[in-house]
């Protein structure tokens, strides 16, 4: 009888979201418990790092890697299961793109620190005491592991072969790239390292609202109105972000009359999410004069940053924003 | 000094840790549990627009998105100084009773359960969710799975995603529901209140009627006479998603009642230097370090301590499931902490309960679910009950509606302090004499599924089988002794 395929699960700096949509594909998840021996996976099952680490190298066929990079620990895991994985698979926005965590590139450790742990109101620290990595406890050393400066994405620290988008990655999708895997360890072709396995179409394409040549003067943010059910909502002057967003989820947020605000990151062929954002913005537009286009994407838009790299600031163009002090960056 | 390392294995999961020291004789000198990392969400969200908040705190916690996204929707009203109107509150309401049934199935029976259904000595490689389904078999884990995908299959058609969903604005929802809608969430309502009730009769069957177990739940390990916390309605029934915060006393008396924008008044966290977590604790009590009783400031906020702060419950089975409850352990409070399984079913019931009756509204299909805010923003709380725990957002912004300052005081937070209480406790009965027992690491670990620890609240990692190894140190370092949990 061969040996069934490995297959790894693992989480790094992540909100267990990731986890709870691979549960989210219900009954199905005995059929990955057949078709898989799981070597790891914390949140379900037996995990066995230790064992992880006594592996050959490439010994586990298959790994999905959810978080992105943020502590000491997380980078051993990164580099841990990169060498043991002959797929590494960065599972989830997290470690495909950062995420909404990633954000966290605006400000630096200091800052974080700084505010948690001295300035909040409700914290009670007359001593200004912070977390060290290393503390001497009367009874002796205690450790926890290094906070970096700077979100990292799976792939700034370790090669990835292949990406699943989403926050979280949908459920049917999920169930598709299994199957595909199953097919590819029978000899079936996989497609090439750094696919991003996922639709090559717009959130607007999955869309059933209409769109119009209507032409907007101003945006609006979405506390300030409510929008008709039928119509495109970027042209009713909300910022929707469908257009530069991959497909796959359905448009559900335009269903329940939300603009879409980009989880499933980038589509196929878009280098940068927020420049792509910004020239669909711009097309919507009603005006042709540059300094005009310019003023009405500042006044709706009073964070840019925020709207336009909500889920990808570590993987952009910009990749964070500028330390104040020495910040190593790491 | 002696010390036992419990360490997610290989210290690199990130999970949770507790070094364990011992004194000169062996017995317990003191332990510590540490979480190993922070995100910073309260730093970075500050420059962002407060609209943007119910998006971007769902993903502190991937688990229970629902409740920030809630609890952020709860501070924007208060922000923007709008009243949502009463179609928009109980929309809201009904899809977090959705969220809670779903949620506390989850744990019930993934996370927290396979403990009692399987069985605390059962071997680690079958206390999960497969070897749940391999002894209660194909029928019953039908009817757990239907019951979590019907609460995703509701969350996504009401509030766009299963997981992570956008759908609250400050002054109420982006969209209700029509009556072809309405009758099919009546329609799962009524399946998850035999759900919840067979649930409940589950635990009875499988639980109260083992003494081993009842004895497990009663004695002592685990039992901590702390402060508990809930919200309440104007009548001090339980309510999950808006009401007053009641704090009551070990003895089961109110010590105090307070509105969620009043927080500061009641709340405190301290810092310690060894872990990225606070501990939050009641200010006017104080804080006295990791101890029980009336002179420490420690509370729980947990199903456990929402049954002790409120009178009854709202709904009529769920209050016949509370009766008991106190009536079998002996009255109020209780302070068994493994009780806490059981009161998460009676909770099942309750938000099972609520879900049916809301869906059964006579307003809840009207259009009328969003105000328009029209007042300057400045500053607002917001404050839900999580399964975990309560969660209080606070936000203040300029004039625009940019955040300048956001405070977060969330779920398992609240619990930080008794659930490094019920670490130490765990090792002082069980460690004597410098011997490690066996039962020693299930023991502690039973004493994390209870409280359902969700740190991805503050950092990242979920309940559930805890990875652990215990090394057994000697004065110089060398390992004397090697136990692990959750190996192969």
């Amino acid at each position: 009888m061969t040996a069934k395929p490995k297959l790894a699960l693992y989480w790094a700096a992540s909100c267990g979201g990731c986890e709870i949509a691979v549960l989210a594909i219900d009954e199905k998840i005995l059929e990955v418990a057949a078709a898989f021996d799981i070597v790891l996976w914390p949140v379900a099952i037996d995990a066995k790092v230790h064992d992880i680490e006594k592996m050959a190298d490439q010994s586990i066929d298959v790994c999905l890697f959810n978080g992105s990079i943020r502590n000491s620990e997380q980078e051993y895991m990164a580099q841990l299961l990169r060498r043991k994985s002959k797929i590494l698979v960065a599972f989830g926005s997290c470690a495909h793109e950062g995420c909404i965590p990633g954000l966290a590139n605006l400000a630096g450790r200091e800052a974080i620190f700084d505010y948690v742990y001295r300035r909040s109101p409700s914290v009670d620290n007359p001593q200004g005491i912070v977390p060290q990595p290393e503390f001497e406890a009367p009874e002796g050393t205690l450790h926890i592991p290094v906070f970096y400066d700077t979100v990292k994405t799976l792939d700034q620290t370790v090669t990835v072969d292949y990406y699943v988008p989403g926050c979280p990655p949908e459920a049917e999708n999920i169930y598709a790239i299994v199957k595909a895997v199953v097919a590819g360890l029978g000899g079936a072709p996989l497609p090439p390292a750094g696919t991003v396995l996922g639709k090559e179409t717009t959130v607007c394409d999955e869309c059933e609202r209409t769109r119009n040549e209507k032409k907007i003067k101003a945006f609006k943010r979405t506390w300030e109105m409510i929008p008709n059910e039928t119509d495109c909502l970027l042209e009713q002057g909300l910022v929707c972000c469908g257009l530069a967003t991959r497909a796959g989820c359905g448009a559900l947020c335009p269903k329940v009359n939300s603009p879409c605000i980009g989880c499933h990151g980038a589509n196929a062929g878009v280098e940068d999410f927020g420049a792509r954002m910004m020239t669909s913005l711009a097309s919507v537009i009603d005006s042709n004069d540059p300094a005009e286009i310019r003023r009405i994407i500042q006044a709706g838009i009073p964070d840019p940053v925020g709207t336009f790299y909500r889920f990808s600031l570590p993987r952009s163009l910009l990749r964070r924003g500028a330390l104040a002090g020495n910040g190593r960056g790491h | 000094m002696q010390r036992i390392s419990i360490d997610p294995i290989t210290r690199l999961e990130g999970h949770g840790k507790i070094d364990i020291f011992l004194n000169e004789e062996g017995e317990v000198a003191n332990a510590y549990f540490q979480i190993p990392e922070l995100r910073g969400f309260e730093v970075f969200c500050v420059g962002r627009p407060a609209e943007d908040m119910p998006n971007l705190t769902d993903r502190i916690c991937g688990v229970c998105p629902e409740a920030h996204h809630m609890a952020a929707s709860k501070a924007l009203d208060a922000l923007w100084h709008v009243e949502v109107p009463p179609a928009g509150k109980k929309l809201r309401e009904l899809m977090y009773s959705i969220f809670f049934a779903t949620d506390h199935t989850t744990h019930f029976y993934a996370l927290g359960g396979p403990d009692f259904i399987v069985g605390p000595d059962a071997p680690a490689a079958e206390r999960n969710i497969l070897g749940v389904i391999e002894k209660v078999g194909m029928d019953v884990a039908s009817k757990v799975l239907k019951m979590r995908h019907d609460g995703h299959y509701l969350i996504q058609m009401m509030a766009a995603r299963r997981v992570q969903p956008n759908w609250g604005l400050p002054g109420g929802v982006s969209r209700g529901i029509n009556e072809e809608q309405r009758k099919e969430i009546e329609k799962l309502g009524r399946d998850a209140i035999e759900f919840a009730l067979f649930s409940l009769q589950a635990f009875r069957d499988i639980v109260l009627k083992n003494k081993a177990y009842v004895d497990l739940i009663l004695g002592d390990i685990f039992n901590h006479h702390t402060y508990s916390m809930g919200m309440v309605d104007a009548n001090n029934r339980t309510n999950f998603y808006d009401g007053m915060i009641r704090v009551v006393d070990p003895d089961g008396k109110e010590f105090v009642k307070y509105a969620p924008k009043d927080y500061l008044n009641v709340l405190a966290e301290h810092v310690e230097p060894w872990t990225y977590l606070k501990f939050p604790y009641l200010k006017k009590v104080g804080w006295k370090g990791l101890v029980d009783g009336k002179d420490s400031g420690v509370y729980k906020a947990t199903p456990l301590s929402r049954l002790n702060a409120a009178d009854s419950l709202a709904t009529p089975k769920a209050q016949e499931a509370y009766e008991e409850f106190f009536k079998t352990l002996g009255g109020k409070p209780v302070h068994a902490t493994l009780a806490t399984h059981w009161a998460r079913l009676v909770e099942l019931l309750y938000a099972a309960e609520r879900w049916v009756e809301l869906a059964t509204d006579s307003e809840i299909t009207s259009p009328n679910y969003r105000t328009i805010p029209t007042a300057v923003p400045d500053e607002g709380v917001g404050t839900v009950e999580a399964p975990r725990g309560t969660l209080t957002h606070h936000y203040k912004t300029d004039s625009r509606g940019i955040l300048t300052e956001v405070n977060l005081i969330v779920g398992t937070t609240n619990n930080y302090a008794p659930i490094a209480m019920s670490c130490k406790k765990a090792a002082e009965k069980l460690i004597h004499k410098g011997k490690v027992t066996e039962g020693l690491l299930n023991m502690v670990e039973m004493g994390f599924r209870a409280y359902d620890p969700c740190f991805g609240c503050a950092t990242h990692s979920l309940p559930g089988q805890m990875p652990m190894e215990v090394r057994l140190r000697g004065p110089n370092g060398e390992v004397l002794e090697v136990l692990t949990k959750n190996l192969a």
